[in-house]
């Protein structure tokens, strides 16, 4: 595999000060290749969208190395980061907080331009090539985002981000807050632009079916710790950790002829503030053994990069259940 | 024009008070821009044998105790007190919105200027405004400073809280992670999305500085008395308030008319500029 | 099939704005019977939440009213009477005592200064004539019958103090004190967690088999639809434009827009030329088209758009016992 485009190791993030501190990232580690799709998936407090925000550098990390493009920028100064401001770019949940209601899409993707000196002489003919390359006319270059439905100002949001022709993209739920028959059209495009661009993205959800749909691999998140990672095929169909067994069986899937109400996992996601010890995971796992209160589990190897974070193997106790 | 610009317009044309609030401004301003043409006399020109006559066909809102003009005052006096209202607007809302959006926005500068804003509105307005006029001098840029002083934290308070929702918007994470500069942050995403607060607070500043100034006139502490305002001229006919009323009522009703209408106007563009209100009337 | 509890006919709902009177609901005709489950499903802008509304007499007034058809509940006491037209005063006592509502976000839905505790006890005594030790026994009753662990603490908790789940059974408790006979629920779950979500719905589930109650279960969420319906109602653009039982309609969509809704799931993804998968979509977006009167409303989106369809307002037309579609060529379907 080529060298990534990029590689967390031991990424944590606390927000606040003891006794009220948020664990929001816990030694989270794992790499994007280029042209790779990288799925982040979690519920509330997973960290996920911390994760994103850590690797572009619009938080600044507790502890742990970012590299980008094999270059830490963990501590960079903000001046500094212009290379990665210039690689690395962002797309949004919400379409309409996303867009400065202030600015004409000229100006949104003008200011995208211009803070990297790209296409002088040009801007307005680059522009319009932007609004194609998202599948909108040129005409709406002067248009406000008012006059916009939520799937075109994600359109708009995603041509901001791609001005800059970035290597990399933080995906933040970038189609949940979309209408189905919407978030398809978008789910297409960046299916679209992946491929033509050669882009890599670091994708958060919280919907496996889309993860399922447009990642190469996944990363699962609880409390702000990786529990599985590995090929998204391969962890769909062979999930080793009882959280993402769980997560899997409770995503309602729109299958008449399935299971209905599946198997439940017990009690609320804990408070960030005061995570468990050991296993975050083992205040409702169906498997958890005295151990997993003590240590924090280590990752176990499965095979093909597949790896997850469990004393026990969920897949040998389905067996032997 | 754009849709935002005419969404406003209708809703202007469909509140009947706002609009007559805001007409009634405009005649004052009007009037008093073209006070040398309108007024029928010179606001100085003193007949002393035409003293405190009521009003008549001669003099609409009769004379002073000077014999001056009532109405020509007033005409003249719309000037000043209107200028020095605007002034301490400009003022205010240029200061405040500097500091408000500075202490919004940047965490560390946040705790000291809240601290002097905190400490400022501890005070009461009119007594603030007296001590700073009688420690810098009765002038009518004194009044403007001292009162902008008084009303500046309010704009901080308004900005910043706006500041501090604006600033968590997405669309402003967008400009970071593009390496948009701070002040084209500062200007372009923050300023841009803050500016209806702040024209809602311009217009209540408005009125209570057309008020204040009156008030500090009227106890001697504002504007010298040979400079007709509205204040002024209240201050002056006091004394002869039982024999010749029309000396303070009619300074009077214009200082309650613009006041109002200016508030009015606030209110109106609250509730005109709150996007909740889009669809729902 | 037993007599329906809520029968909702040819419901129209206009709102009055400042750019003129618009119709979000022109044409529902939806019918909920005791023990069953029936989703009215629909994206942003269909006209689901709405609806609801109007079953609920909670339309913002004076802006919304029902403007046409009806909206026929069947009593606890046996006579049926139209929500449409009866009186504010009327709807208010039924809704709590027969007819209960849970919302999206449960936050907003309780009141912050009040505990667990007191609003349901608060809400019993107004409905079930009970004392107040009675009522916070039965507030209890209720903490314990939508499953929360330690009740009896649970009780003293204000909102803040509770998870979004928590608070959404807490929601429940109260909408269950007074043992409704219909419960609207209003994408219940959207604001919470797959897991949690999970939960909540297996608990509307349990409740609905264990006091035979109907729901009508307002969701944009297909896979849930799926989980928890007995009977689907696809909204759009104002009109229902097709209804059938869950697995009939998912298999045989007899309306192109909920063939096409069911084929934008991620789930249904396939493998393009490319060797990638792509969702089919449907193009465009709802935009206006519940201004549109006289032609089908999903016309401008629809891939199987015919010159008729753009001339004449298709009705919604029955096909066999069970099932509906408002589209002139569903037979091609």
């Amino acid at each position: 595999m080529s060298n990534p485009i990029l590689a967390v190791d031991g990424l944590t993030k606390r927000f606040g000060r003891p006794p009220a501190q948020v664990r929001a990232v816990e030694d989270v580690s794992f790499t994007v290749a280029p042209g790779e799709v990288v799925g982040l998936v979690g519920e509330s407090g997973s960290g996920k969208s911390t994760i994103g925000r850590l690797a572009l550098r619009l938080v600044d990390p507790t502890a742990g190395t970012i590299l980008f493009d094999g270059q830490d920028v963990s501590t960079l100064p903000e001046r500094r980061l212009t290379p990665l401001r210039r690689r690395a770019q962002m797309i949004f949940q919400d379409p309409y907080a996303s867009l400065n209601p202030r600015l004409r899409v000229s100006g949104i993707l003008g200011e995208a331009l211009a803070a990297h000196g790209l296409a002088r002489g040009r801007r307005r003919e680059r522009m319009a090539e932007l609004l194609d390359l998202v599948g909108l006319p040129p005409e709406h270059l002067d248009r406000f985002p008012h006059e916009f439905s939520g799937g075109q100002r994600q359109r708009i949001g995603i041509a901001r981000a791609l001005a800059v022709e970035p290597g990399l993209i933080v995906a933040d739920e970038p189609v949940s807050a979309l209408d189905v028959s919407v978030q398809a059209q978008v789910l297409n495009l960046l299916q679209d632009l992946r491929a033509r661009l050669n882009l890599a993205m670091l994708f958060i959800s919280h919907d496996l079916d889309v993860v399922e749909l447009l990642c190469d691999r996944v990363v699962v998140l609880y409390l702000g710790r990786v529990m599985e990672i590995g090929p998204t095929a391969e962890v769909a169909a062979r999930p080793r950790h009882p959280y993402t067994r769980a997560l899997l069986a409770a995503s309602p899937k729109a299958d008449p002829d399935g299971a209905r109400i599946a198997r439940l996992l017990k009690g609320d996601i804990p408070s960030p503030i005061a995570p468990p010890s050991g296993c975050v995971f083992r205040t409702r796992c169906p498997l958890a053994v005295e151990a997993c209160a003590r240590d924090v589990p280590p990752m176990h190897e499965a095979g093909d990069g597949h790896r997850f974070a469990c004393l026990r193997d969920a897949s040998e106790m389905r067996e032997a259940a | 024009m754009n849709a935002p610009a005419l969404l406003f317009l209708r809703r202007l044309f469909r509140r009947k008070l706002v609009l007559l609030a805001a007409l009634v401004l405009l005649a004052i301003v009007v009037v008093a821009l073209a006070a040398p043409w309108v007024s029928p006399f010179d606001p100085g020109a003193m007949r002393v044998v035409r003293r405190l006559r009521p009003p008549s066909a001669e003099h609409w809102l009769g004379t002073d105790e000077l014999g001056r003009d009532v109405l020509s005052r007033i005409i003249y006096g719309a000037r000043a007190s209107l200028g020095i209202g605007f002034s301490v607007v400009l003022a205010s809302c240029l200061t405040g919105t500097l500091f408000g959006i500075l202490a919004g926005y940047d965490r560390r500068l946040d705790g000291p200027i809240m601290r002097v804003v905190d400490a400022l509105m501890a005070l009461p307005d009119i007594l603030l405004a007296i001590f700073l006029v009688a420690v810098l001098g009765a002038s009518a840029g004194n009044v403007v400073l001292a009162l902008a002083i008084v009303y500046t934290p309010r704009v901080v308070r308004v900005v910043r809280a706006s500041t501090l929702v604006v600033r968590e918007l997405p669309f402003v994470e967008a400009a970071r992670a593009l390496g948009v500069g701070t002040p084209r942050i500062l200007t372009v995403h923050i300023l841009l999305n803050v500016a209806s607060p702040i024209l809602i607070q311009a217009t209540f500043i408005f009125a209570y500085a057309v008020l204040a100034e009156a008030g500090l006139s009227f106890l001697g502490a504002g504007v010298p008395p040979e400079i007709p305002t509205w204040g002024t001229m209240i201050a002056s006919g006091q004394q002869y308030a039982d024999r010749a009323f029309w000396t303070v009522l009619y300074p009077g009703l214009a200082i309650v008319l613009s006041a109002l209408s200016l508030q009015i106007l606030g209110d109106g563009l609250r509730d005109m500029l709150d996007p909740k209100l889009r669809k729902a009337l | 099939m037993t007599e329906p509890l809520l029968s909702i006919e040819d419901l129209e709902v206009r709102f009055r704005t400042e750019d003129g009177e618009v119709a979000p609901v022109t044409g529902v005709d939806v019918s909920v019977a005791p023990g069953e489950t029936v989703a009215l499903v629909g994206e942003s802008g269909s006209g689901k939440s709405v609806s609801s509304l109007a079953v609920m007499g909670l339309l913002p007034r004076p802006a919304g009213r029902v403007a046409k058809g009806r909206i026929l509940y069947r009593t606890k006491a046996g006579e049926t009477i139209d929500l449409a037209q009866a009186s504010p005063d009327r709807v208010r006592r039924l809704r709590g005592a027969e007819i209960a509502m849970i919302f999206q976000e449960p936050m907003t839905s309780l009141n912050p200064v009040l505990t667990a505790g007191e609003q349901i006890a608060e809400s019993v005594r107004l409905h079930l004539r009970l004392d107040r030790r009675g009522a916070l026994r039965r507030a209890q009753e209720m903490l314990e019958l939508v499953e929360i662990p330690a009740a009896a603490k649970r009780l003293h908790d204000y909102p803040h103090q509770m998870s979004g789940g928590m608070r959404q059974r807490v929601m429940i408790a109260l909408a269950m004190a007074c043992n409704p006979r219909l419960l609207i629920a209003d994408e219940p779950t959207t604001a919470l967690d797959v897991t949690i979500q999970a939960q909540i719905l297996a608990l509307i589930d349990r409740l609905r088999r264990e006091t035979g109650m109907g729901v009508l279960f307002i969701t944009h969420n297909l896979g849930v639809v799926a989980e928890v319906a007995d009977r689907v109602a696809v909204m759009y653009a104002g009109r229902i434009v097709e209804t059938g039982p869950v697995g009939d309609l998912f298999r045989h969509p007899r309306h192109p827009y909920t063939a096409g809704l069911l084929d934008s799931l991620p789930a249904r993804a396939t493998r393009g030329p490319d060797g990638r998968r792509h969702v089919r979509s449907i193009p465009g977006s709802l935009g206006r088209a519940a201004a549109i009167r006289d032609a089908c409303a999903f016309a401008p989106r629809c891939d199987r758009v015919r010159e008729e369809c753009r001339r004449t307002a298709p009705p919604l037309e029955a096909i066999g016992v069970d099932r509906a579609a408002r589209c002139l060529f569903w037979r091609e379907m």
